[in-house]
């Protein structure tokens, strides 16, 4: 860019009158909005905390939590081992073994034996879920994730299986419509 | 003197210390609580009922910090500092009046009077805090100085600057309230009130010098230069940990009291209400009730200054210099001179 260039717009800032030099009117409407939210706070509750352990706050319907996996409507693990997901994961956090399927389950010729995610590891992108071609992995809204040990965030399928058996009926599918008269989120303790 | 009234005074300034560090702890509380309430917050609540017990917390705190000396500190100045800081603001309090002095003072048992002030009947009062006040930069530039580091000494400069800037419209904003009640005397000032009008009627320019330059003397937003925390990294204490950081807090909160006290007894009437409270008033209910007014009117201003801290931004260094030098001190000089004639004219 050039200095000389026509184009460019310039701005100067605006001269002020001698009374506006003094500032004392925008001192007083500054006074006036924080004692309005002084007062909101104090007599109408207007406060934005969530107070933590006592309260949950509840997260935008997008937000990216702990993973789940999904499970059919037969109650088998929705994931193929297709391997998309750990191929996707920019911080290779996803670990399939993938075995045979039984031969009762004749949609499909994989499914996978061990599914280990590194909850330390993950970045929470959401490019596994992106990646899927079943929708098997998704990213709840679960969010005070902790772990007194390394390997206690290690989740292994199980335990992914039952993170859906504990948001299935608080959040929907992704990318099917939400169940009619559920909310879209809710909030559900991993601890509880 | 007395050894009755040794006792007695020695009992005043131990209230008086008491009372005003416990204010100054629970004042912290009371900021804190202030900041998030402008912010939507609900600010600490965790310790006791409504976060009552937090001054305790951080007072346990500050003590059992470790204390770390620096190696490369000037150490007796180093240590001399927030000694300096706290105690400056400790002895202004010698000669505010917290109530009734002189002839409406309540009597102790043996007739004698018992004064709501620590020296009662010193004729240059407002003299005595504003000589006090300004011994209080010395904590500062010390800070700054003993600590050798690049910050802390500016933090240092700035202050010495901003303070020495800011005495002048300070000293000046009062001398039209001196010239109309004829005296230095900050009972006399009150008296004179109560018998006329609030300052604040009779000098309302005045009143503004002395609030604005009572904010700089103070170093509260929006004068904190030489704190700074975004660009001085705390400025002057930022070497400072465990308690003697909790000395400057001290001795910052006690400046806020003594001059939230001054503007209330040179503007708002001291214990004066209207029609309710005067002169002519003795005794113990009076007394307090007077004090309380007093201290009614010095929590009302705290307030209000701590309201002022967390609506408006910083100055640059520049605007503040100018603000006092271009502004505060030619009004300073009119206001003087206006009322120096008015009185001249009218009372002669």
């Amino acid at each position: 860019m050039r200095l000389d260039d026509p184009n460019l717009k310039r701005v100067s800032p605006p001269k002020l009158s001698w009374v506006e030099n003094l500032y004392l009117k925008q001192i007083v409407q500054g006074l006036i909005v924080t004692g309005k939210h002084m007062a909101g706070v104090a007599f109408f509750g207007t406060e934005i905390t969530v107070q933590y352990p006592e309260m949950q706050h509840i997260p935008s319907a997008n937000y990216r939590g702990v993973h789940r996996l999904n499970k059919d409507d037969q109650g088998r693990v929705r994931c193929v081992a297709c391997m998309l997901c750990a191929t996707a994961c920019p911080a290779h956090c996803i670990d399939i073994v993938a075995g045979t399927a039984p031969d009762s389950w004749p949609d499909r010729e994989k499914y996978p034996e061990s599914f280990v995610i590194d909850e330390l590891r993950c970045i929470y992108c959401g490019m596994c879920e992106e990646a899927c071609p079943v929708e098997a992995i998704e990213l709840t809204g679960l969010y005070d994730l902790t772990g007194l040990s390394r390997e206690q965030m290690i989740f292994d399928k199980t335990k992914l299986l039952s993170v859906f058996d504990l948001t299935k009926d608080a959040e929907p599918m992704r990318y099917n419509k939400p169940p009619v008269g559920t909310p879209s989120t809710e909030v559900v303790s991993l601890h509880s | 003197m007395t050894f009755w009234a040794i006792c007695l005074i020695v009992l005043k300034i131990g209230v008086v210390v008491g009372v005003s560090q416990g204010a100054v702890a629970y004042l912290i509380l009371v900021e804190r609580k202030v900041a998030a309430y402008a912010q939507d917050r609900i600010g600490p609540n965790r310790a006791g009922p409504f976060g009552l017990l937090q001054p305790l917390a951080d007072g346990a705190k500050m003590i059992l910090k470790e204390d770390v000396i620096p190696s490369y500190v000037d150490k007796p100045l180093y240590i001399l500092a927030p000694a300096i800081a706290i105690i400056a603001a400790m002895i202004g309090f010698a000669v505010v009046p917290f109530g009734p002095v002189g002839a409406t003072a309540p009597d102790f048992l043996d007739g004698s009077r018992i004064d709501f002030q620590i020296a009662p009947g010193i004729d240059i009062g407002i003299l005595y805090v504003f000589a006090i006040g300004s011994l209080g930069v010395y904590g500062v530039v010390l800070a700054g100085w003993a600590s050798n580091n690049k910050y802390s000494f500016l933090g240092g400069i700035r202050s010495s600057a901003q303070l020495i800037s800011y005495e002048i419209p300070l000293g000046m904003s009062i001398l039209g309230m001196v010239l109309l009640t004829g005296s230095l005397d900050l009972n006399s000032i009150i008296n004179w009130q109560d018998s006329h009008v609030w300052g604040i009627v009779v000098q309302p320019i005045g009143f503004l010098l002395f609030l604005i330059s009572g904010f700089a003397e103070t170093n509260r937003l929006p004068f904190d230069l030489p704190e700074s925390e975004q660009e001085l990294v705390g400025g002057f204490h930022t070497e400072y940990s465990a308690m003697k950081f909790g000395m400057f807090f001290l001795g910052e909160y006690l400046h806020v009291i003594t001059v939230s006290y001054l503007i209330v007894i040179l503007f708002f009437g001291g214990w004066d209400i209207p029609f309710l409270l005067d002169q002519t008033q003795t005794g113990w209910f009076w007394a307090f009730m007077k004090a309380s007014v007093m201290l009614g009117k010095v929590g009302m201003l705290v307030f209000f200054i701590m309201w002022v801290r967390w609506t408006l931004p910083r100055f640059r260094y520049d605007t503040l210099m100018e603000l006092a030098w271009k502004s505060l001190i030619p009004l300073a000089i009119v206001n003087f001179i206006a009322t120096a004639a008015i009185v001249q004219l009218v009372y002669s």
